[in-house]
């Protein structure tokens, strides 16, 4: 764990516009119940971290905001969208939603630039020159341009990360979710994506992220999320949650993850 | 250190020996061979090319006529044979390999499990027994001609093979033609276009269906505004035999029919493996981007299986070639068959003729493989 300082981010703007709201989702793998009545609104700006023993269901989670998986009851609306199975509507979101995984999932048979330019050209339907002007601008942001010409294989795990997160900025998306973005990371890189996911914090994304570096969840979070065996637990402000859990499960947790 | 211990020394010295044992076998079998072959008085050399020789071929695709043909014609006539065989099995097995590999991935349980027992039973059966069992207990076995089995299109099929219409190009036909290659220039000329203009604009171009239209409408148009300069001469079953048409012969058949299913199953199998090997988190980051399916298809996945695909493939191209002479079990007039069967045995030059159908066959392979390397190169990822 990085305990990063908590310097205390700005509280968010919150609008009170409403950017995800789950009502009493519930999903199932076969006869496994792993998704228990969740209930959770994300306010539009507001960054939430979910944390939680493996196996909880806190990727399932997520994944069900952009439809990488599918609930089988209650509502998921996300910017103002009910997830049903209409594909225009699973489009839409997608197209507001960004995503970064654990395990980064760049194309390795595209150029960093070209990963980035992907989606703009087929969804947004982008001029070439457009796409690659919007890509450089975030490969800037995220501090690899210069990496532009080469191929996902030829980066380090820090630095992929960071063009899987640009990749998914160039489709300027309101709502970003991140799969525990640092769990596959060697010590020493977990800093800079953090630090990228940070600056992207500061300008208000709107963000959902499964993470384990509590650090960052200090430093970042409006609210913070502890789910086990498929449940909500507890949600409170990280100062809340750190200095007072309120369940035994919580304390638990906090004490094996913070030693 | 005695110089022994030098790995460089004794990496020279054990190659050096090496040579020397090879150079003194291959000096042995050369020396032996013609040492026989002057004991028995055959003479050396491709004299033989030109005599004639005397033997009819059951199907060419040139002129060939037993009296008045030579060696040399009918090493031609074999070698046509073996490529038409080849050409038209790679084309049959790869589209029936990638369909049936697509197949077993298959969410349809019925599909995929059907998918799966045919690979599974093709694969393992020996490619002898199945060609045999296509000739001799299928194609040899149909009703013969009286009892043809008609067909669509005014086909028949008996155990003389399968009679179809044979089109018979009229005056006019070359402007069909013509018409055909013209849009075919057009239809690369529309891709290219389109490419330009997406990056330009980002606007896309239905670019498949204008493809099918300009290969597809032109000539038709063309064809009817010439009042259909293609006519048929249709094969028309009389008492003792059918008239006219062309006709596939059996022997044709069973091989090909062999070979495109016993190399499919294995073609079924390398794309399975070519698309399984790209993760599914690859299709995951494609849907999280907002890519619909089909293009996380064209865009993501299938660049990354071609490349794990297309050197087994290629293997697979070459094993399809080289198994297609087996056809001398079926009687199907390819290279080995008429070369190294009917001529080396009136011929008796054994040397010449094996050396030169062996060089025939590298020539084959090594072309295709050349030209799938190259292929691939242009697809191979980079890594670090
Ligand atoms: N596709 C799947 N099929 C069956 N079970 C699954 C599948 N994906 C996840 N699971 C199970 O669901 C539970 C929750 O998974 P996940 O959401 O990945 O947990 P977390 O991200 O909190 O570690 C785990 O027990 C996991 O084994
Ligand atoms: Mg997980």
């Amino acid at each position: 764990m990085t305990n990063t300082a908590p310097a205390g981010l700005k509280p968010a703007k919150l609008t009170h516009e409403t950017a995800i709201e789950m009502i009493g989702v519930n999903k199932w793998y076969g006869e496994f119940h792993v998704l228990r009545d969740i209930d959770l609104t994300i306010a539009r700006g507001e960054r939430v971290v979910v944390c939680g023993p493996s196996g909880s269901g806190k990727s399932t989670l997520i994944r069900c905001v952009n439809r990488l998986e599918e609930h089988q009851k209650g509502r998921i609306i996300v910017d103002g969208v009910e997830l049903t199975n209409d594909l225009k509507r699973i489009d839409e979101i997608r197209r507001e939603v960004g995503m970064v995984f654990q395990h980064f999932n760049l194309f390795p048979h595209l150029t960093i630039l070209e990963n980035c330019t992907l989606a703009p050209i087929w969804v947004k339907k982008m001029p070439k020159k457009d796409a690659e002007e919007v890509a450089m601008h975030y490969l800037t942001r995220v501090k690899i341009p210069e990496q532009a010409l080469k191929y996902p294989g030829q980066l380090s795990g820090g630095q992929q990360q960071r063009v899987a997160i640009a990749r998914s900025l160039c489709m300027s998306p309101k709502i970003m979710l991140f799969d525990e973005p640092t769990s596959a990371l060697d010590p020493e890189m977990v800093k800079e994506v953090l630090d990228t996911m940070v600056a992207l914090a500061e300008e208000g994304m709107t963000m959902i992220c499964v993470t384990h570096e509590m650090g960052f969840a200090r430093q970042v979070a409006d609210r913070v999320i502890f789910m086990d065996q498929g449940q909500i637990v507890e949600a409170n402000t990280p100062d809340e949650f750190f200095r007072d859990p309120r369940h035994e499960r919580t304390r638990l947790f906090l004490s094996q993850i913070l030693h | 250190m005695s110089p022994w211990n030098d790995p460089r020394v004794r990496s020279f010295v054990f190659q050096g020996f090496l040579i020397l044992v090879i150079g003194f076998l291959i000096y042995e079998a050369v020396d032996n061979a013609s040492d026989n072959l002057r004991r028995q008085r055959i003479a050396t050399g491709l004299g033989f090319w030109d005599s004639p020789a005397g033997f009819p071929i059951s199907q060419s695709m040139i002129f060939y006529s037993e009296t008045s043909s030579s060696y040399g014609d009918a090493f031609l006539v074999g070698l046509l044979n073996t490529l038409l065989v080849a050409a038209i099995g790679i084309v049959l097995a790869t589209v029936l390999g990638f369909t049936v590999g697509i197949a077993r991935l298959s969410k349809n349980i019925l599909v995929a499990g059907i998918a799966r027992w045919y690979i599974e039973i093709i694969r393992n059966l020996p490619l002898l027994l199945q060609l045999l069992f296509w000739y001799n207990a299928v194609l040899k076995a149909l009703p013969g001609v009286r009892e043809s089995a008609a067909l669509p299109f005014s086909s028949f099929l008996n155990n003389r093979g399968l009679f179809m219409p044979k089109p018979l190009p009229g005056a006019g036909f070359d402007y069909v033609l013509i018409a055909f290659f013209v849009a075919v220039a057009a239809a690369i000329g529309f891709r290219i276009w389109a490419r330009r203009r997406q990056e330009r604009t980002g606007l896309q171009a239905p670019v498949g269906s204008v493809t099918l239209a300009l290969l597809i409408l032109p000539a038709s148009l063309v064809y009817v505004a010439l009042g259909g300069p293609l006519t048929f001469d249709v094969p028309t079953a009389g008492r003792f035999n059918i008239t006219g048409g062309m006709v596939l012969q059996p022997e044709f058949l069973a091989l090909l029919f062999g070979l495109v299913i016993y190399t499919a199953a294995f073609i079924a199998e390398v794309v399975r493996a070519g698309i399984l090997a790209v993760s599914r988190g690859q299709t995951e980051a494609a849907f999280a981007l907002g890519l619909r399916p089909n293009l996380t298809t064209k865009l993501v996945i299938v660049p990354q299986a071609m490349r794990v695909i297309i050197p087994p493939l290629t293997s697979q191209y070459l094993n399809l070639t080289k198994n297609s002479s087996l056809a001398v079990f079926v009687g199907y007039p390819d290279l080995a068959n008429v070369f190294t069967g009917t001529v080396l045995n009136q011929t008796g030059q054994a040397i010449e003729v094996v050396g030169i159908t062996m060089l025939v066959y590298l020539t084959i392979s090594l072309g295709t493989s050349a030209l799938m390397n190259w292929y691939n190169s242009r697809k191979a990822l980079v890594e670090r």
